[in-house]
């Protein structure tokens, strides 16, 4: 397997506040893995590190064989869902214009995007979504809006897929569908994917590899392992008891 | 009807309502849909300071309150980037300061201002042919950038996250957004002048949000508020002892009003079908 993301000892900081401290971890073409930790651990700037977007300090990130900081000319090859409360839920947006905008970049300005309706329309059909192409987005409930947004971070045909919060806001037979649609594109396409989750029930319930962090890595490994490792408490701060009663110690669901 | 073309200074006045409102009625779309109505009334605002230097001064008033206007909105939209501080709180100082640098300026200065009323309330019918020129000048620059970056433009409004991820530069096409609403609100000053102006590049968009829930209605509806706000108001004020400015303001106001009326009724109407539904 390839490998697609490649991260050593990083250090990123924010307005010279430190964020992330001593993270490694890679990540290899047609895996799953779960980032968690609590509110404020650093998930989100993360992922916005991988996508180039927040600069690192210190320590090495290769994405997609480059290094991070060159990142942005393969930016069509990540794709990014960001937490849902940062889009407006009621624009007037059909659903294939949703997808549409996620085909934009600095390349297409001034320019006939070719076979953008076409690309549209087989990123829906990922989805399951391509009936409800020319619905209004915010009539739409969480859940299909979730997998709109989705199509609309895979109509560039990306090699990996951030996701930051895709189950956030849905209940849980959304949330069901939805990870079980993630499992079939990562089977289906081999997409190396990242998910942010502060649910640690929902991620490790489905990913390969989970990664914990808050503010520095405090695991990383099987989610059989991770769950069952004392450290937990610590990134947590707090105990997690309430895990035993929903997930065995291997990780499997009781 | 045709008594009101046998006036020069109407024909002036219907060609800068038809021209400004369709400016403000395009500018207003995007207005509402990235919620910045505030900085519209704050850059009218502030852009009393800068009016304010040109009276004084003996500079054109427009030229300046355009600098002004322009340098507020951009000012704001850089430093609330930069610095991390809301555009709002930015535009609430900057709105401020910049009333209260208007005001010092004027109070301060022994002179007569014949068009200090003009500029705070509006004086549609005394747009000259130098003004429609510079009308026609903004409206060019500002259409010619809305129309070439009209579907970033777009997808700024709905997610900046996910425009900056996917490799835009958001960060000048949404400058360049700030500084043609700036330039938009400069000339629409005087058909309603600086208190009233904020009315034309929210209003607009405001109604064609309410009605649509497809962007290109919501634009048409825009551009059809603002134009029958603009000139109905200018023809009312022609036949009832009305003044322009206000007019046209209140004209606009019912239009949303009746939008916000009609909303219920419009369930099943072209504004509000899932056109082509399929599913």
């Amino acid at each position: 397997m390839d490998q697609v993301i490649s991260c050593r000892t990083v250090d990123v900081s924010i307005n010279g506040r430190p964020v992330l401290e001593q993270i490694t971890f890679s990540v290899e073409t047609g895996q799953l893995v779960g980032i968690i930790g609590p509110n404020g651990a650093g998930k989100t700037t993360l992922l916005r590190a991988i996508l180039g977007l927040v600069p690192i300090d210190r320590g090495s990130m290769l994405v997609l064989g480059l290094p991070v900081a060159q990142v942005t000319s393969r930016r069509g090859k990540i794709g990014y869902m960001p937490q849902r409360q940062l889009f407006e839920k009621h624009f007037p947006f059909s659903v294939a214009d949703v997808v549409h905008s996620g085909l934009l970049n600095r390349s297409t300005i001034f320019k006939r995007i070719e076979k953008a309706d076409q690309r549209v329309m087989e990123a829906l059909a990922l989805v399951g979504m391509e009936n409800f192409a020319r619905r209004p987005f915010k009539d739409l409930s969480g859940g299909e809006q979730q997998r709109v947004l989705l199509a609309r971070s895979l109509v560039r045909n990306p090699e990996l897929l951030l996701l930051d919060e895709p189950n956030a806001g849905l209940d849980f037979p959304a949330q069901q569908k939805f990870l079980d649609l993630l499992q079939t594109l990562r089977n289906e396409r081999k997409l190396a994917i990242i998910l942010v989750s502060h649910d640690l029930l929902s991620a490790a319930s489905f990913v390969d590899l989970l990664i914990c962090i808050n503010r520095v890595m405090h695991l990383h490994g099987h989610p059989g392992e991770v769950l069952k490792s004392a450290t937990l408490k610590d990134a947590y701060r707090c105990q997690y008891d309430f895990l035993s009663n929903s997930i065995g110690l291997d990780g499997e669901k009781k | 009807m045709s008594e009101i073309l046998a006036y020069g200074f109407m024909i002036r006045a219907i060609a800068a309502a038809v021209l400004v409102g369709t400016l403000c009625s395009v500018l207003s779309f995007f207005v509402v849909l990235k919620r910045l109505s505030f900085l519209g009334a704050g850059i009218s605002h502030t852009a009393l300071g800068g009016i304010a230097i040109g009276l004084v001064t003996g500079l054109n008033p427009l030229l300046t309150g355009s600098i002004f206007a322009v340098g507020t909105a951009v000012t704001a939209g850089y430093i609330s980037r930069v610095g991390k501080v809301s555009e709002d709180t930015v535009i609430g100082i900057f709105y401020a300061a910049g009333m209260a640098l208007g005001i010092a300026l004027i109070s301060g200065f022994k002179g007569y201002y014949p068009d200090l009323f003009s500029l705070l309330f509006g004086n549609i019918l005394a747009v000259s042919s130098r003004d429609l020129y510079l009308i026609i000048t903004v409206m060019v620059a500002v259409l010619l950038f809305v129309g070439l970056f009209f579907r970033e433009l777009l997808a700024i409004c709905f997610d900046e996250e996910m425009a900056v991820a996917g490799g835009l530069p958001v960060n000048f096409i949404y400058l360049g957004l700030l500084a043609s609403i700036g330039l938009t609100i400069m000339v629409a000053v005087q058909l309603v002048g600086v208190v009233l102006v904020a009315a034309l590049v929210v209003i607009p968009g405001a109604t064609g949000y309410r009605l649509c829930s497809n962007y290109r209605q919501m634009m048409a509806v825009a551009l059809v508020t603002g134009l029958t706000g603009s000139l109905g108001g200018l023809l009312l004020s022609y036949y009832y002892p009305l003044p322009p400015g206000a007019a046209i303001v209140l004209l606009m106001t019912a239009l949303y009003i009746i939008a916000l009326a009609l909303k219920p009724f419009l369930k099943s109407s072209p504004f509000n079908t899932r056109e082509g539904r399929d599913d």
